[in-house]
């Protein structure tokens, strides 16, 4: 019954916060508040509960489960189940809720209750899709987080608000409504050869399909999970849904919503199609690196400093489809770590930005400069962040995007190297956004006041991660393990023997490889 | 005619006994109040008998009508949008000039009209069942004769529902001179096994989906629509809306799906080309309206396309799913209607609307949310609901109706869906923005309350509770129309 509620009280928090506004601006940010550490304290638990549970072979694939008809006469259930990947997302989600909640403080002062009510339907949204296993229930989380993210934005966004929400909200929604053909389509073919009509993730696993239908349902799949990544040629709602959402709505997208895509792709999308997926992979992987090149050129050339930020989500993300794709252990392993720390860090950023902005009213970029003599905390924690972004070892993303490469390595030497350029051009336009913020002529002659206690508690909490995750990844990996050896293994039942482009070379490679602590348990296929 | 004949056939009786009682009420002393309240027990106790009535089982009543359980239900989904039309039509006429008491009896009328649509099983009774609805929609749609376009609603709707009539007349004729039968099981058992029509049927067939078409307003007979539902008064806007086409989408099911007329492919391009002219022009054609009522004109002329596409699946399944959608639809366009003509009530409040205009520009929306959050966001739900987001009715029917042309492997017409689909979005999300924008300037002065009437208000709540509650927990209403759908087919 533990499922249920994690979702729920986030549902039921988002109202009480809605009806806590009428009693004062202040209500609605503690009641969020408390509802989200109440929410953090369950996760914990259940993590502690089973942290040892999560090695043991005999383990199932589930740690918890929970399974209720919902439509029976369609095959509809509200089947709930949570295994290590989505225990990690659903932290990060929470960490992620708390910090919007914090940063939106003082930023936030009109029709604060109904903000609060929007900021946690989108969480609930986002945790009841990391669990839903119910492919209907699936695109009904998945539906659902937009409409408050999309009132998010359009009611408490900046100038361009409009645009941007109208334009996420019909990107988002499209690309749904081809998952949901791929989702009907499937139902229908599993429903047809095997007399059974359901929804249910586990049954559906595995349906017998001819190659060129698979590979239609799996692209109706892969747009939806696209637009959210976002992959390259599908990517233009992001800059300016990222732009011009609140600070806290820029951390939920980037923090989570992109992140919605890549669990999607992971769990359902090659799980549900292997073969079509594999045979989908080299396209897959060019347009992870296409995104990694061009959304690192882009951000180099912003003037706003939000857009820039949200640049760089499209450079990070390019890593992730390129994990995913490459589809062994190693890479899988980088990919949700990426997804972690470049929640963490990118949110940080987002986060940063809307402090400077709350401080001098722009985001142009022109117009700062020399920031860090009259704010050198912000400067510090600007700079901890865009190392971070940079990939610098001992930092988070540093440790995913090694792991991503290494995983390609064995793949795809030369999807690996090309990839690598990503590191260098990151780099450059991470620097090159710390030289125009804080460094160079104050030419403004900015005064301003330094970080407070609220903006420090936030960049401490969450450096604090991001560093943990960079030093000491292994408790991670372990819990993403037990949710990655699940999908492996299933992909690896179904296609006998090694998808096409694992050439031996690459599996001899991966044998040598065995050295490397991360990959000491690494099978790459049974 | 025995007692069981009259026993299944008392709702009807009821909703006829009702209109009589009315107009015998008015000769007697003309109280608005008491109409109302002698309208609503009518239709209170049509619904109430359903139930009984229906479980007594399935019954021809002479040869024109069959009471079966899909007839049962369609006819409470008739009364109770006509139910809730009435108490929009209460306070959006009670300050308005004219007497409003004959309202209640065409109201009725027309009901009837669209009970005998649903129930009909012949040819005659299907024309009876058209004229009765159509004759007592001309005044309604004029009713409020004191605004010009009013009166243009009614003259435009007679005129064209007058010319469509005589094309599904002689789509009958044809039928008859092929079959010499025009009852529908006849006609049914005559074409079993028929694989190719002859011309005079296709012709026929074609004809007769003028008439059909005419009252769906589907492309391209769509033209009447949007004119019309600007200028009537929005409780009959709501009215033409839902029950006068959800009758005949249900008589549209019994006949051609039963006749098997999209086994003949080229009928079957007929009503495809219709249905993906519908989704293209209904939703695209929103995009340039800056009226409420006109945007929700195009978009109903999309959903019908929608509608289309589950009835090409045919089949058990495109039964449940289109009963399931107008179940929906209706819920969904009431409500969104209701709150139009809850803004377009109380006519002497100055600024927001007066008695010689309805509250459908957009602008009359800009910042409704500030005014009137809990209008705002009933009609906010609504719309999502048209737009088919997840919580809402419309949800769970899209994804019924994308399901039913699935798995009947219709592709390119589910893909236009989906295409209509994410261009009404933007409409849609056009008025929730307006309504969320800031309040005017110049309408700041006004600060009196708009006076918004509590009968609405709880006619809006029911349909809010009923729109979350379908989209959260559909299975009963699923239970109860695959029930019915496997007592028809």
């Amino acid at each position: 019954m533990i499922l249920p509620w994690i979702v729920a009280i986030l549902f039921i928090g988002g109202v009480l916060a809605w009806v806590a506004g009428r009693l004062g601006p202040q209500w609605p940010r503690w009641v969020s508040m408390i509802v989200l550490l109440i929410h953090l304290a369950l996760l914990v638990a259940i993590w502690a509960q089973y942290f040892g549970q999560l090695t043991l072979s005999s383990r199932g694939p589930w740690l918890i489960e929970f399974n209720q008809p919902w439509i029976p006469q369609v095959g509809i259930s509200f089947y709930l189940a949570m295994d290590g990947l989505s225990l990690l997302l659903l932290l990060l989600t929470n960490l992620l809720g708390i910090m919007g909640v914090l940063t939106s403080w003082n930023a936030i002062k009109e029709r604060v209750g109904f903000f609060h009510f929007h900021l946690l339907w989108i969480l609930s949204g986002v945790v009841g899709v990391f669990l839903a296993l119910d492919l209907f229930l699936f695109y009904f989380f998945w539906e659902m987080m937009l409409v408050p993210l999309y009132f998010l934005i359009a009611l408490w966004g900046h100038e361009n608000r409009i645009y941007a929400a109208i334009k996420f909200f019909i990107f988002t929604q499209a690309s749904g409504l081809l998952m949901l053909l791929g989702i009907i389509g499937l139902y229908f073919i599993h429903g047809q050869s095997t007399g059974v009509y359901t929804f249910n993730y586990n049954q559906l696993l595995g349906t017998p399909l001819p190659a060129s239908t698979a590979l239609w349902l799996m692209l109706g799949f892969f747009v939806a999970f696209a637009v959210k990544i976002p992959v390259v040629p599908l990517h233009p709602w992001l800059p300016d849904a990222h732009t011009e959402a609140p600070t806290a709505g820029s951390v939920d997208l980037a923090g989570l919503l992109l992140k919605v895509g890549a669990y999607g792709m992971i769990r359902f999308l090659v799980p549900l199609f292997p073969q079509a997926a594999f045979s989908f992979a080299p396209v897959a992987m060019v347009l992870g690196i296409a995104g990694i090149l061009y959304g690192a050129a882009l951000a180099f050339a912003q003037t706003d400093l939000k857009r820039l930020i949200a640049y760089t989500s499209i450079s990070h993300m390019g890593f992730v489809l390129l994990g995913i794709f490459a589809w062994n252990e190693l890479a899988l392993q980088g990919a949700v770590i990426i997804m972690l720390a470049h929640g963490l860090s990118t949110g940080a950023l987002f986060i940063l930005v809307g402090d400077i902005q709350e401080r001098i009213h722009t985001r142009e970029l022109g117009r700062m400069g020399g920031m860090w003599s009259t704010m050198p905390g912000m400067g510090t924690a600007g700079m901890f962040f865009a190392l971070a972004s940079l990939g610098l070892p001992g930092l988070a993303n540093f440790v995913g995007e090694f792991l991503v490469l290494l995983g390609v390595y064995q793949v795809n030497v030369a999807a690996a190297a090309v990839a690598t350029i990503g590191f260098v051009l990151a780099t450059v336009y991470a620097l090159w956004m710390m030289q125009r913020v804080f460094f160079g002529p104050n030419r403004e002659g900015w005064k301003l006041p330094d970080v407070n206690a609220r903006e420090a508690t936030i960049y401490a909490v969450l450096m604090f991660f991001v560093l943990v995750l960079g030093i000491y990844p292994q408790p991670v990996l372990t819990t993403a393990k037990h949710g990655l050896d699940n999908v492996q293994r299933y992909v690896a039942r179904e296609l006998d023997g090694a998808p096409p482009f694992d050439s031996s070379a690459a599996r001899l490679r991966s044998d040598n490889d065995h050295a490397n602590p991360p990959s000491s348990d690494h099978r790459s296929r049974p | 005619m025995t007692t069981a004949d009259m026993t299944s056939l008392l709702p009807f009786i009821v909703m006829g006994a009702t209109s009589i009682a009315v107009m015998l009420l008015i000769a007697v002393r003309r109280t608005h109040v008491a109409v109302l309240v002698t309208t609503l027990v009518g239709l209170a106790v049509t619904l109430i008998i359903l139930p009984a009535v229906s479980s007594a089982g399935s019954r021809q009543v002479t040869p024109l009508l069959i009471l079966d359980s899909y007839t049962f239900f369609y006819t409470g989904l008739i009364a109770s949008a006509s139910f809730a039309v009435a108490l929009m039509a209460y306070p959006y006429f009670r300050d308005r000039e004219g007497d409003h008491e004959e309202f209640y009896i065409l109201l009725l009328l027309a009901t009837l009209g669209s009970a005998v649509l649903v129930a009909s099983n012949h040819f005659a009774s299907f024309f009876l069942g058209l004229e009765l609805l159509s004759v007592s929609l001309y005044t309604m749609l004029a009713y409020s004769h004191w605004r010009e376009s009013s009166t243009e609603a009614g003259l435009k709707y007679l005129i064209l529902a007058a010319a469509s009539a005589s094309f599904l007349l002689f789509g009958m004729a044809l039928f008859y001179a092929e079959l010499g039968t025009m009852e529908l099981p006849a006609i049914i058992a005559a074409l079993e096994g028929r694989v190719a029509y002859g011309g005079l049927l296709l012709t026929g067939v074609a004809m007769m989906t003028i008439g059909i078409g005419f009252k769906l307003a589907v492309v391209p007979f769509h033209m009447w629509t949007p004119d019309v539902y600007e200028g009537a008064p929005a409780p009959v806007t709501a009215f033409v809306a839902t029950v006068s086409k959800g009758a005949m989408f249900a008589l549209l099911l019994r006949y051609f799906i039963q006749i098997g007329v999209h086994t003949q492919a080229s009928l079957f391009l007929m009503f495809g080309l219709i249905a993906v002219a519908s989704m293209l022009a209904g939703n695209l054609l929103a995009l340039l309206q800056n009226n409420v009522k006109r945007i929700l004109a195009y978009s109903s002329i999309a959903h019908l396309g929608y509608l289309m596409v589950a009835f090409l699946a045919s089949g058990p399944q495109a039964v449940a799913a289109v009963t399931f959608y107008l179940a929906a639809y209706f819920v969904t366009t009431l409500g969104a209607f209701g709150v139009v003509s809850l803004l377009s009530s109380g006519g002497k409040t100055e600024g927001w609307t007066n008695e010689y205009r309805d509250a459908d520009a957009l602008e009359d929306y800009r910042g409704l949310a500030a005014r009137e959050p809990w209008l705002a966001g009933v009609f906010t739900a609504m719309l999502l609901s048209l737009a088919g987001i997840p919580l809402t009715a419309g949800f769970v029917g899209k994804f019924f109706v994308v399901a039913a042309g699935a798995s009947a492997a219709l592709w390119w017409l589910v893909i236009v869906l989906v295409v209509g689909s994410a261009i009404g979005l933007y409409y849609y999300l056009r008025v929730v923005v307006i309504m969320y924008a800031p309040f005017p300037v110049e309408r700041r002065a006004i600060t009196a309350p708009l006076s918004i009437s509590l009968l609405g208000s709880v006619v809006l709540a029911v349909l809010a509770i009923l729109l979350i509650w379908l989209g959260v927990y559909p299975s009963p209403l699923v239970s109860a129309i695959q029930a019915m759908v496997a007592s028809l087919l």
